[in-house]
């Protein structure tokens, strides 16, 4: 079980994608760059592939555990919570209610209406 | 063992960074065992169990959150890897998006902006103070770039980590069951919809229920990072939000 390659890979692109973003003081996340750099490397070099399977199904696998640390942090924002409580939680339920509801609609539609299309045209072949 | 002896380990051991780490580790394969065995009851999500029993037990220990983030922090180093990591499901997907590119963009910003404007629209004519709005704005992305973008618009970052991981799990738990309302079939878009509204949390869930919904709810978190990143500050810009 040979992950260090692996993981090698991905800090090597992170600090590719942060050191861009310090030199063009570019608005995006250091992480966000380095993970389209990569995309476009196992594009070209599909060779690649191999050594970082490995761990970035370890890692993506337990994704939801990364996000704990910060989570915890609500706790330096108690005050606020109690202060704001119902505009904060009525604005997160329901915004996220929207994006969901939007997002899924506007996708099941699309693909929808292309299984009816591509599948006349296999009729018509 | 004498007590006092006990009581000197437990000083000595709450300020070093092993306790914040291993308790981390053991609060969320714990809770994650429950969820399980519950039979993934979305009540029992493991993210926000976990979160509700660390910030019990800094309360009761009387923990700073500083003392318990020297540990935590190896864990949440690796966000910035992981979102590195994302390019490898998003690769194995692209033969997949073929004709689907426009449409799934579209969806993205759709569903990001509208997500990030209602949000701050509601808790705005709800009575929240600005540095609340602008915290709240970029809820919708992984927290790594939903902390950027608050640094960048005035908003508190560490007020916006904790907003992301809300709404992520708030997502997770309502997402399927409204998926199933809507009669929505198809896994991509259930998967676009989760990784838009809900990031790595709703992503971590998609992927517990088909694993295409999950690839696609990764390439959503993924594009919705990127759109959000460059559209959210200017939007907000020009409707004067800060």
């Amino acid at each position: 079980m040979n992950i260090i390659p692996g993981i090698t890979i991905l800090l090597l692109f992170q600090l590719f994608g942060e050191m861009i973003v310090i030199v063009f003081q570019l608005p995006v996340p250091g992480p966000v760059l380095g993970m389209l750099a990569l995309l476009t490397t196992l594009v070209i070099h599909k060779g690649w592939q191999g050594s970082l399977e490995p761990v970035s199904q370890a890692i993506l696998r337990h994704f939801s555990l990364l996000f704990v640390p910060a989570g915890v942090g609500v706790i330096l924002h108690f005050q606020r919570f109690e202060n704001e409580w119902i505009a904060i939680g009525a604005a997160l339920f329901i915004s996220t209610v929207i994006a969901l509801f939007a997002t899924a609609l506007l996708i099941e539609l699309v693909v929808r209406s292309r299984h009816s299309t591509t599948g006349q045209s296999t009729d018509d072949a | 063992m004498t007590h006092e002896t006990l009581y000197e380990a437990w000083v000595y051991l709450a300020a070093s960074p092993l306790l914040g780490l291993t308790a981390t580790l053991v609060v969320y394969i714990a809770c994650d065992w429950f969820y399980q065995r519950s039979g993934q009851w979305p009540g029992l999500n493991p993210v926000m169990v976990s979160i509700i029993v660390l910030v019990t037990l800094l309360i009761a220990t009387d923990t700073s959150y500083e003392t318990y983030f020297e540990g935590a922090q190896f864990i949440h180093f690796l966000l910035g890897p992981a979102t590195v990591a994302l390019a490898f499901p998003l690769y194995r997907q692209l033969p997949k998006l073929k004709g689907l590119w426009g449409f799934i963009l579209g969806g993205i910003l759709l569903g990001g902006l509208g997500s990030a404007l209602s949000g701050v629209w509601i808790a705005e004519v709800l009575g929240a103070s600005d540095t609340t709005l602008l915290s709240l704005a970029p809820k919708s992305v992984t927290t790594p770039v939903g902390m950027g973008i608050a640094e960048k618009i005035g908003g508190l970052p560490s007020l916006t980590a904790g907003l992301v991981v809300i709404t992520g799990v708030l997502g997770a738990v309502v997402g399927p069951s409204l998926f199933k309302l809507l009669r929505i079939r198809s896994d991509i878009a259930k998967g676009i919809a989760m990784g838009t509204a809900s990031h790595g949390i709703g992503t971590a869930r998609a992927l517990q229920l088909s694993e295409e919904m999950g690839a696609f709810s990764g390439l959503a978190m993924a594009l919705s990072a990127l759109t959000t990143t460059f559209t959210l500050p200017v939007v907000l810009q020009y409707l004067s939000y800060y």
